[in-house]
């Protein structure tokens, strides 16, 4: 009786703050948890009892047939410098999959996926923990709420390439904040063109700097969703603040943190604009990753069987990830 | 008794609840501080002349000056360059609208064969390295004549815009009840009608948001944009990548034109703070 009381009053709580507070924000949990309360909801039942209308085709019809210009020609044009050597307009040979046998044995090429995996994985170490303390700690109410929203989320509509420049300018020994405090406060050595380790740190920063607002931002609008008679129980428990993160505020950010890892994980291990502007993939190779090697074989060297089959395999990875992340979406998003 | 005391408590509980970590606020306005430091520094070097920024470092400009911001408006390379940028983002806002909005409408109402390997079809392409891309449009966008234009630019966005655009616009749109659709039909409406007269005036908000989203990641977009262009339809990010010379990099003159691409962010960021979490992971949250 009681509990299903307190089903009640989160089912409206969760609607409630969805509306007033930011838009439509409904994580997917909370819609997840109205369709286990109330199986006969529309949001539940939505999925299955849209009217199936084959002519709604030519609705789609646009979008196909922009994407298939966009996209895939160019990838059957891909495909078809992959499994060829291209000497000149006339003059090819077919050559199977010998492109693919040497660009999975590239040295250069495997190392730049390891690295690229590294950069991913340290940027979703760090972004991950940092964005959702910083959406535990942003104000909930008052005139902060807003400033804090723009503050936070300013990094994240600023054009790559400026990130990139901001980061040039600030990282920097001579003129930059950041680099100064370290040559002359610190007292470090740490100048990004010459050492490796330093170039890495500052692309790292500069992906942390940049990205961790959007999951601070996606887990922000995650905590808001979840109802006050949570955290009256919580209180009423005698619960620490810890013990009310750990066990209330945490398992319910599952949804928007999944969505928050796939982002992350996707657009890291795609990462081109910010590091080309800052070192330009060097110093040596040190933060060349695979969208910066893969543009310098295509259109620096223009070797087109290489480039090919180097874009198919990295194509294929992307493909396999969003599936993953298709059907964590459409599961927890409907 | 007890309980009619208890009736007003919960509220004053859960406020209390919810403001919990008494460091946490503190913290967060560091945090946000901190998240502006680089930003305020590269404008203050746009204020600055070029010596005194090699000169001798100092944390406030020892003299003011605009001239960095005048050499970007007078100078052609840049600020055509800026042109560039916005006609072929506006040019990418609009087309993948016109083209997403019936799409979205037809995945939020509609099943048909096939529409869930379609919806992941577009997702893949959102999520694809424009790398991947770059020679085959180097070669397609030259030999069909739409190397160098603004149109080009527009089209090859279309990419990764109009899958955006789809599903954003088909998050916001499930949000709608279908009543509506139903209660029209009855009344008459022919779905072109219905579509135009009273369910676009309905999600204006979301073509605002998601009109904005195409523009700010064509905006950013360097990579493609770079690759098929060469003077005409020069972005402005490709003309701030090649800003070394002889003399070394004119750092005061880069970090002017860091500035002048923020601001449409910077403008429209208030009215979008809400849906910035939804329209990054693409209408989802």
């Amino acid at each position: 009786m009681t509990g299903r009381g307190a089903d009640e009053i989160s089912t409206t709580g969760a609607t409630v703050a969805g509306g007033q507070v930011t838009g439509e924000v409904l994580t997917g949990d909370v819609l997840a948890g109205a369709a286990r309360e109330a199986p006969g909801e529309q949001d539940a039942s939505r999925a299955d009892t849209r009217t199936r209308n084959n002519r709604a085709w030519f609705l789609v019809l646009p979008v196909v047939v922009s994407v298939a210009f966009t996209a895939v020609i160019p990838l059957m044009t891909v495909v078809n410098f992959s499994v060829q050597d291209i000497f000149s307009p006339t003059d090819r040979i077919f050559v199977g999959l010998d492109w693919f046998r040497s660009v999975t044995r590239d040295p250069e090429i495997r190392a730049a996926l390891l690295r690229t995996l590294l950069f991913s994985a340290q940027v979703l170490l760090l972004e991950i923990p940092l964005g959702v303390a910083l959406a535990v700690s942003m104000p909930r109410r008052g005139v902060g709420v807003s400033a804090a929203l723009v503050l936070v989320a300013l990094p994240l509509l600023i054009p790559w390439n400026v990130v990139g420049t901001i980061w040039q300018i600030f990282a920097r020994g001579d003129i930059g904040l950041g680099g100064w405090t370290i040559n002359n406060v610190l007292g470090v050595n740490f100048n990004y063109t010459l050492d490796s380790t330093d170039a890495w740190i500052t692309v790292l920063l500069m992906d942390v700097w940049h990205w961790t607002p959007l999951v601070a931002l996606l887990a922000y609008a995650g905590l808001r969703s979840i109802p006050d008679p949570y955290f009256q129980a919580a209180q009423i428990d005698g619960a620490s603040a810890w013990a009310t993160f750990r066990h209330i505020q945490l398992p319910r950010l599952r949804g928007v943190l999944t969505i928050a890892i796939l982002l992350r994980f996707m657009d890291s291990f795609m990462i081109y604009t910010e590091p080309f502007v800052v070192t330009g993939g060097g110093p040596g190779n040190a933060t060349s990753f695979l969208s910066i090697l893969l543009s310098k074989i295509a259109v620096g060297q223009f070797d087109l069987g290489p480039a090919g089959a180097f874009s198919l395999m990295y194509f294929l990875i992307v493909q396999i990830v969003s599936y993953v992340f298709f059907t964590v979406l459409t599961r927890t998003g409907r | 008794m007890a309980g009619e005391g208890r009736r007003t408590e919960p509220v004053a509980v859960a406020a209390k609840a919810r403001r919990q970590l008494p460091w946490a606020r503190t913290v967060f306005w560091l945090y946000a501080a901190t998240l502006m430091l680089p930003l305020l520094w590269m404008f203050g070097m746009s204020i600055r002349p070029n010596e005194d920024i090699l000169g001798s470092f100092s944390l406030f400009p020892q003299r003011v000056t605009f001239d960095n911001y005048q050499t970007f408006f007078t100078d052609s390379v840049w600020y055509s360059s800026y042109l560039n940028s916005i006609v072929y983002t506006s040019m990418n806002a609009v087309m993948s609208l016109i083209v997403a909005l019936p799409a979205a409408y037809a995945f939020s109402r509609f099943r048909f064969a096939g529409d869930k390997h379609l919806f992941f079809w577009l997702l893949t392409n959102r999520m694809a390295p424009p790398a991947v891309f770059l020679l085959p449009f180097f070669q397609i966008y030259q030999s069909v004549g739409l190397f160098d234009t603004h149109l080009g630019v527009a089209i090859a966005h279309m990419l990764f815009n109009v899958p955006l655009a789809v599903w954003i616009l088909e998050g916001f749109m499930s949000g709608i009840p279908r009543e509506i659709d139903e209660t029209a039909a009855i009344d008459g409406y022919s779905l072109p009608r219905f579509f135009i007269r009273i369910f676009l005036p309905l999600i204006r908000s979301a073509i605002g948001v998601t009109a904005f989203f195409c523009f700010m990641f064509s905006w950013v977009e360097l990579l493609i944009a770079r690759t098929i262009t060469s003077v005409n339809a020069k972005p402005i990010a490709a003309t701030m990548t090649r800003t070394v010379s002889a003399a070394g990099v004119d750092w005061g003159l880069l970090a002017a034109a860091g500035v002048l691409t923020i601001i449409p962010g910077a403008v429209v960021i208030w009215f979008v703070r809400n849906y910035i979490a939804k329209g990054f992971a693409l209408g989802r949250v």
